[in-house]
C-alpha cells in the first residue's frame, strides 16, 4: 500500500484536492452531490478528456503540442463538408473521416519536428497558427449550423430517474471518452510500443542507444494526439450541434493544464491515464461548483488558475511528503 | 591476492583487433591501433580523455565504422567492421558512463528492457519482466524492489541496473565505461566482486578508466592508448598508478609535498564556531594570504555544505565569517563575490559551465561588469580579457567562440577557474576540481592552484582524495560528520596516516 502510495503520489493528492472540493461544494451548494450532476460533469469533460490522453501521450514522449485544439477545429470543418459529399455519412464513416483527418494532421507536427528538428513547441505554434490562420481565411469565420441529422440527435445510450427526480443519463460522448481512455491506457501501459514511448521521453539518448527508432516515436505519438483530436473535433461538434471555427481556440491551454496537473511531465517519460482523467475532472468539478455556486463566470479564469497554482505545488511536494511520512508511521515504523 | 589471469597466454583471444583507424573530419582519432582480450579476462582500457578509447569502444560496437582495412575477429569471426544489432547479438555489451539508464522507469523494466524491443508491437507481458529482473539481480547477489522506479535509487544502485541489465542474454564481453567515477569505497569494492564472479563464469570484462587504483588488483592486462596510438599492453601485475601514468601522459611526474608556512602572512579568512546544523558544526578555522587549505573527508562530511555557506549560499545558524578582518553577513553568493569569495562547484558539468555557451562566454559571466564599455558589453574587452586568462592558464582551445562542451574535462575546468579568478577574488574555494579531469591534466590544475597560491590567493581546496590534498595544501583539515576532527601539516604527518583516519 505504501509503495503504491509513493508511486502514485500524484493521483493520490489529485484525489484528495477532489474530494475536499467536493465535500466543500456539497455543503455549499443544493445539487452538487447528486449522481444527476456526476452524470452531467462526465458529459460536460467528454472532450476535453478525450484531448487529454491524447495529449498525454505526446507528453510522455518527451514532446508537447500547441496545435492539437485547432487541428481539431479544421477536422470539424473538413468533416461536416466531406460528409455532406458524401452524401450525410453516419457515426461510423463521421470517425472515421475526423479520426483519419486528425492523424493526418498530427503527422505534419511529427513530420516538422522529425525531419527538421524543430523543437516541438516551435513547430506546434507554427502549426497552430497556420491551421488556424487557413481556417479562418476559408470558412471567412462563418460558422456550420447545417449539420446530418445522426450528427446533432442526442444519443443516449443509458438513462434511469433517481429516486430525487434527477436523471442519470450516459451519451454518445461519455461511451467514446470511455473507448478513447482505455485504449490509450492499453496503449502505453500495455504495448511494447507504449513502453518505447516511456523510455523514448525518459532518455532520449539511451532510447536511441537501444536501437528504438525515433522517428516512428515521434509519427505514434503525434498521430495518436491527431486521432484523438479529431475524434474529440467531432464529439464537440455533435455536443455543441454546431461547428464554429474558433470554438475550440484556447482549448488547447485548458487541457495542457489538467494533464500537466494529472502528473504528465513537460519533459518526457512521465504521466498516466488516470492522472490526466482525474486532473480533467478537478478543472470540470471546479468550474461546475463555481457554477452552482452562482459565482460570476467571469470569476472562473482566475480561480481556476489559483486551483491549478496550489494543486501543482501540493502534488509536486507537500502531499507527496506528507504521505510518504504518514505511510511510513502507518507501516509502523 | 586474486587469481586474475584465468586466461592463459596461449589461449585464443576473444576478439582481436588490427589495423584499426578512425578519422573524424582530418583528425586522426585512432591511428592503427590494436587490441586483444582473452576469454574471462578482466582488462583494463586506460588513456586521458580523447585519447580514443570511446572511439574504439564504438568500433568495437559497430557505433563507427573503422577505415578499411581494419580486422575484426570476434569469437571465431571475422569482420571489417561491425553493426550494433551483430554486437548486441553476439553478446557484447557496454555500460556507458551515463548509463544510459530510464529514471521514470521501474526497476524491472530497466533491466529487461530489451522486452519492450522489436518492431513489432506486442502485449508487455510485466511478470515475465518481473521474473527476468530478480534473476538477474539475483546472479548479482542483489536484491532491491524491481517495482520502484529506478529514481529512487542511488547512483550505486544504478550502476548495478545497469549491469545486470548487461548481463541479460549471453554477455561475453562487456565493457564498463567509467564504473566507479561516482561510487564510495564499499560501493566499488562490491562492484569488484561482481566482475570477479563474472570473470569466474567466463565473462570477459574490460574497464575504461583513468581511475585505476581500485581496477587494478583485479585485472589480468592493461592496455594504454595515447593520443589515438597504441602504447602498448602490460600485464596488471606489478603495475603501479604511477607507472600507468607516466604511460597515458608520457610525462614523468613527481609527487612532492607542496606545503610551506603561510602563518606571518595577513589573514584572509577567518571563521569562527560556525554552524548550520545537521549539515556542519562549530567550524572555525583560518586561511591565510597566499595559503593553501585542504578539507578532505567522506563523501556527505559537509564540506560542501561549509563551502557554500562561505559563498553565501547556504545560511549559518551561528558563527562568524570575517574577511581580512571585517565581519561579513552574506545574504547571497553575490554579496560573496563582492566581498572577493569565489567558488569552483563541484558539480562542473551541471553547474560550473553553462555547456552550450561559448568558451568566451562562459569565462566572463561573473565578471561581466568588467568587460562594460558606456553600459554596454563590449566583444573588444571581451575578447582581450578571455585571451588573457586562456594565456594565463594554459587552455588549449579552438576559438574563443566555440562551445565550451567541445573542450576536455582539463580544459573546461581550467575555463572554470578563470572565470572565477577574473572577478579578482581573495578567497578561492575549489570543490573537489580534478573530478573528469584526467591524470596529467589534474598535475597541470594544481601547478595553477600552486601558482595562485604564490600570487597571494587564500585557496580551500576540498577533495575526498586525500593524496590530492596531502600533496598540495599547506594544511589539510579532516572532517567527519560535519565537524573538523583533525587538523594536519603535511610536511610532518604522513599520507597513510590521515588516509586510514579519512578511511576508517
Amino acid at each position: 500500500m505504501r509503495s503504491l502510495i509513493r508511486t502514485h503520489a500524484t493521483e493520490f493528492s489529485l484525489l484528495v484536492v477532489i474530494v475536499v472540493i467536493s465535500t466543500v461544494l456539497s455543503f455549499a451548494t443544493a445539487n452538487f452531490f447528486s449522481l444527476g450532476n456526476a452524470f452531467d460533469l462526465l458529459n460536460i469533460s467528454a472532450v476535453n478528456i478525450i484531448f487529454a490522453v491524447g495529449l498525454l501521450v505526446v507528453l510522455i514522449a518527451g514532446g508537447i503540442d500547441i496545435s492539437f485544439a485547432v487541428a481539431a477545429s479544421v477536422v470539424q470543418y473538413c468533416a461536416a463538408i466531406l460528409l455532406g459529399w458524401i452524401g450525410g455519412g453516419g457515426w461510423i464513416s463521421g470517425l472515421l473521416i475526423a479520426g483519419s483527418l486528425g492523424v493526418l494532421l498530427g503527422c505534419v507536427n511529427a513530420f516538422l519536428i522529425h525531419r527538421f528538428r524543430i523543437i516541438s513547441i516551435v513547430a506546434t505554434i507554427s502549426t497552430f497558427n497556420i491551421y488556424f490562420g487557413l481556417l479562418m481565411f476559408f470558412t471567412r469565420g462563418v460558422s456550420i449550423y447545417d449539420l446530418p441529422d445522426w450528427l446533432t440527435d442526442r444519443v443516449i445510450l443509458f438513462e434511469h430517474e433517481m429516486p430525487d427526480g434527477t436523471w442519470i443519463e450516459i451519451t454518445l460522448p461519455v461511451l467514446v471518452m470511455a473507448v478513447c481512455v482505455v485504449a490509450t491506457w492499453l496503449l502505453i501501459t500495455r504495448t511494447t510500443i507504449g513502453r518505447q514511448l516511456y523510455a523514448f521521453g525518459d532518455n532520449p539518448e539511451g532510447a536511441r542507444r537501444f536501437g528504438i527508432n525515433i522517428g516512428a516515436m515521434q509519427f505514434i505519438a503525434f498521430g495518436w494526439l491527431g486521432l484523438m483530436a479529431g475524434i474529440g473535433g467531432l464529439i464537440q461538434a455533435h455536443y455543441a450541434q454546431e461547428v464554429v471555427p474558433n470554438a475550440l481556440y484556447g482549448r488547447e491551454l485548458d487541457v495542457l493544464a489538467a494533464v500537466v496537473l494529472g502528473g504528465a511531465r513537460l519533459g518526457g517519460g512521465k504521466g498516466s491515464v488516470l492522472g490526466c482523467v482525474l486532473g480533467v475532472l478537478m478543472i470540470s468539478i471546479t468550474q461546475n461548483g463555481l457554477n452552482l455556486m452562482g459565482v460570476s463566470p467571469f470569476a472562473f479564469k482566475m480561480i481556476v488558475g489559483a486551483i491549478i497554482l496550489i494543486a501543482i505545488t501540493l502534488s509536486n511536494t507537500r502531499i507527496e511528503r506528507l504521505l510518504a511520512l504518514v505511510g511510513e508511521k502507518g507501516a509502523g515504523r | 591476492m586474486h587469481q586474475a589471469t584465468s586466461a592463459t597466454v596461449g589461449e585464443k583471444p576473444l576478439l582481436s583487433l588490427r589495423d584499426i583507424n578512425m578519422t573524424f573530419g582530418g583528425v586522426k582519432a585512432l591511428k592503427n591501433v590494436s587490441f586483444e582480450v582473452r576469454p574471462g579476462e578482466v582488462h583494463c582500457l586506460a588513456g586521458e580523455n580523447g585519447c580514443g578509447k570511446s572511439t574504439l569502444i564504438k568500433v568495437i560496437t559497430g557505433v563507427y565504422r573503422p577505415a578499411d582495412g581494419a580486422v575484426i575477429e570476434y569469437d571465431g569471426e571475422t569482420y571489417s567492421h561491425m553493426s550494433p544489432v551483430t554486437a548486441q547479438d553476439r553478446g557484447i555489451q557496454v555500460i556507458w558512463q551515463d548509463l544510459a539508464l530510464f529514471p521514470e522507469m521501474s526497476v524491472a523494466e530497466n533491466i529487461a528492457f530489451h522486452e519492450v524491443l522489436g518492431r513489432r508491437p506486442r502485449l508487455v507481458d510485466y511478470n515475465r519482466m518481473r521474473r527476468i529482473a530478480i534473476d538477474a539481480l539475483a546472479r548479482l547477489g542483489v536484491t532491491l524492489d524491481v517495482d520502484l522506479p529506478l529514481k529512487e535509487y542511488a547512483i550505486a544502485q544504478r550502476q548495478i541496473v545497469a549491469i545486470a541489465r548487461a548481463l541479460i542474454g549471453e554477455a561475453k564481453l562487456v565493457f564498463m565505461d567509467e564504473p566507479t567515477a561516482s561510487l564510495t569505497q564499499s560501493e566499488t569494492d562490491h562492484l569488484l566482486d561482481i566482475v570477479r564472479n563474472l570473470s569466474d563464469s567466463g565473462v570477459a570484462v574490460v574497464f575504461v578508466s583513468h581511475r585505476l587504483a581500485e581496477v587494478l588488483e583485479i585485472s589480468s592486462r592493461i592496455t594504454v592508448l595515447r593520443d589515438g596510438a597504441l602504447v602498448g599492453v602490460y600485464p596488471a601485475a606489478g603495475m603501479t598508478q604511477s607507472r600507468i601514468t607516466e604511460l597515458m601522459t608520457g610525462k614523468t611526474f613527481d609527487q612532492h609535498v607542496r606545503a610551506r608556512p603561510k602563518d606571518d602572512q595577513p589573514v584572509v579568512l577567518e571563521v569562527r564556531g560556525l554552524t548550520r546544523p545537521g549539515q556542519f558544526e562549530d567550524i572555525s578555522l583560518t586561511v591565510h594570504r597566499g595559503e593553501t587549505v585542504g578539507i578532505t573527508g567522506l563523501l556527505g562530511a559537509g564540506r560542501t555544505e561549509l563551502a557554500l555557506a562561505l559563498f553565501g549560499m547556504l545560511k549559518p545558524a551561528s558563527g562568524s565569517i570575517s574577511i581580512e578582518g571585517k565581519k561579513v553577513r552574506f545574504a547571497s553568493n553575490r554579496d560573496a563575490i563582492k566581498a572577493g569569495v569565489a567558488y569552483l562547484s563541484e558539480d562542473r558539468l551541471s553547474l560550473g559551465l553553462i555547456q552550450p555557451q561559448t568558451i568566451a562566454d562562459n569565462l566572463v559571466i561573473a565578471s561581466l561588469r568588467k568587460i562594460l564599455s558606456g553600459g554596454l558589453l563590449s566583444e573588444d574587452r571581451k575578447r582581450s580579457l578571455v585571451s588573457r586568462w586562456i594565456a594565463d592558464l594554459g587552455v588549449r582551445i579552438g576559438r574563443q567562440a566555440d562551445a565550451i562542451s567541445t573542450l576536455s574535462g582539463g580544459n573546461q575546468q581550467r575555463v572554470a577557474i578563470a572565470k572565477w579568478l577574473a572577478t579578482d577574488p581573495k578567497l578561492l574555494i575549489l570543490d573537489c576540481p580534478t573530478v573528469g579531469v584526467d591524470v596529467g591534466a589534474r598535475a597541470g590544475i594544481f601547478d595553477i592552484v600552486a601558482k595562485l597560491a604564490e600570487s597571494g590567493l587564500a585557496i580551500i581546496l576540498i577533495s575526498d582524495e586525500v593524496p590530492e590534498v596531502y600533496f598540495n595544501a599547506d594544511r589539510v583539515l579532516h572532517m567527519t560528520q560535519g565537524r573538523i576532527v583533525g587538523t594536519y601539516d603535511p610536511r610532518l604527518a604522513r599520507l597513510e596516516d590521515i588516509e586510514a583516519a579519512v578511511y576508517a
